[in-house]
């Protein structure tokens, strides 16, 4: 086969997509209004699709932080953490997501992605063994192929057979690298964490928890769903993104383990690339300061969140798990998606496409994710726009 | 190659198959998997977790792609139970 020869199925499905009149995968935002208001195709368009989850993108505080770490210490690091690219304000930010989570140790890295692939394949290596949950995000999927550690995928938010898999493996349990996450990102459904913190401890495996989508979202203080499970001492590694609550982007890895110090001498993602620039640490520290102030922009979070998920189980939607500020909405078939997702954005309303596979079990999904920033007539008008969809003969027949 | 335990496996995964895949094949140890019964990803993904239930074992991700044919996951199968 050629080269080229294997794009061809995904020529076929984006000529598909220009058959059908919809480009999902490839929306520009001409002009970004505000966190939750942005123009598209010259149009004002209500934003519900951004894992802006407390809306902190256009924080004063934030975006005047990074302007002076702008000013002061230029547009970019130019190189990576090992070399010339750690600033006084990377260990800073270093020592403030150590005191948050209550960890000794902490490493920032320049996405989420590069924090999973870094973190777990310099932990784990050929011989050793990962049990993934299956709806793990590709990230962590990817970090266990570069590891060359076993891979193991156990059901997801299935804690008997997570049990089942480790005992299957014997002695090797005890040496065995647990890996979830705290809220999935696609359903928007959250990980039975304390029933899998007492099968770790049962085996005397080790835990690790991505906390993506719940910094900032769950836990009296925000520090996710080890917070709020009451676990965080018992988890042994907790990664986590800037990119959406925090409202930058980078990534980070906090943990009680000394050892993970020794993660960055042997993480090639943290070796091989460029460090988070100067603005970008600045509006983060910022940021976490922000979420550390309070609990004000988490309670509106979960205000608009239950507001969203009720009106629309009300109308008859097929929704995700549980409620919280990933709001999946199921549909039938990729074509009806399609179908929807663009009647949402005619109707000047953005929110998630997914198709399999990024969508668990071959699903086809609406995905809406939630903002602090978002007004209730701003949900309102979310709710109309999901409303309108059934009225249609071409659209989601409700449940 | 034809071993009682490798020949049990074999019929094994075969009624496995036959249960997910909902289209008239015959299913032998030269069928492929992807090209002759059309699995995806995710059908690969519940057909598997299915085979690791009656055989009571884990089967690591990695050993995946060394699996073209009905044969190949039979002998992997056998190779992971120790069988």
């Amino acid at each position: 086969m050629g080269l080229f020869e294997k794009l061809e199925s995904v020529a076929a499905a984006r000529k598909g997509l220009e058959e059908l009149g919809v480009d999902p995968f490839h929306v520009v935002n001409e002009e970004i209004l505000s966190p939750t208001e942005a123009r598209i195709n010259g149009r004002k368009v209500l934003l519900a699709g951004t894992n802006n989850y407390l809306g902190l993108t256009f924080h004063p505080e934030c975006i005047e932080t990074a302007c002076q770490a702008l000013r002061s210490e230029g547009t970019g690091t130019t190189g990576s953490r090992m070399a010339n690219g750690t600033y006084a304000g990377h260990n800073a930010l270093e020592r403030e997501l150590a005191a948050f989570f209550g960890c000794s140790e902490a490493i920032v890295f320049s996405t989420g992605f590069v924090a999973n692939l870094g973190v777990i394949s310099a932990l784990t290596g050929p011989g050793d063994v990962i049990l993934i949950d299956g709806d793990c995000h590709a990230s962590i999927y990817d970090g266990c192929r570069m590891s060359g550690a076993d891979i193991l995928r156990f059901r997801h938010n299935n804690p008997a057979d997570l049990d089942k898999r480790l005992r299957r493996l014997g002695d090797r349990a005890q040496n065995a690298l647990i890996i979830v996450e705290g809220i999935y990102s696609m359903l928007g459904d959250q990980a039975p964490l304390a029933e899998i913190v007492r099968i770790k401890e049962q085996y005397g495996a080790l835990l690790m928890v991505d906390e993506a989508h719940s910094l900032g979202v769950l836990g009296q203080r925000g520090r996710g769903l080890a917070e709020a499970e009451g676990c965080l001492d018992k988890v042994d590694f907790i990664v986590g993104t800037f990119s959406k609550s925090l409202g930058t982007i980078g990534g980070f890895c906090v943990s009680n383990h000394p050892e993970l110090d020794l993660v960055r001498y042997a993480s090639r993602s943290y070796i091989f690339t460029a460090s988070p620039s100067p603005a970008t640490i600045a509006s983060v520290r910022s940021a976490l300061a922000l979420l550390e102030a309070g609990t004000h922009l988490r309670d509106k979070l979960w205000d608009n969140a239950r507001r969203l998920y009720s009106g629309l189980k009300q109308q008859g939607f097929e929704l995700g798990p549980q409620p919280g500020p990933v709001v999946a909405v199921y549909t039938e078939s990729s074509e009806q998606t399609l179908r929807c997702w663009a009647a949402l954005l005619e109707q000047g309303i953005y929110v998630n496409l997914v198709l399999p596979p990024a969508a668990p079990d071959g699903k086809t999904l609406l995905r809406c994710s939630v903002s602090a920033a978002h007004t209730s007539e701003q949900i309102d008008r979310l709710l109309q726009g999901f409303a309108a969809l059934t009225e249609s003969t071409t659209q989601i027949p409700p449940t | 190659m034809s071993t009682p335990e490798y020949t049990r496996i074999l019929d094994e995964i075969t009624a496995i198959l036959e249960r997910f895949i909902n289209k008239p094949v015959a299913v032998t140890e030269q069928t492929e998997l992807v090209n002759d019964l059309g699995l995806d990803s995710l059908l690969v993904m519940e057909i598997l977790e299915e085979v690791e239930d009656t055989f009571d074992f884990s089967f690591p991700l990695n050993n995946l792609s060394e699996i073209r044919t009905v044969g190949d996951f039979a002998l992997q199968v056998q190779k992971e139970i120790g069988g």
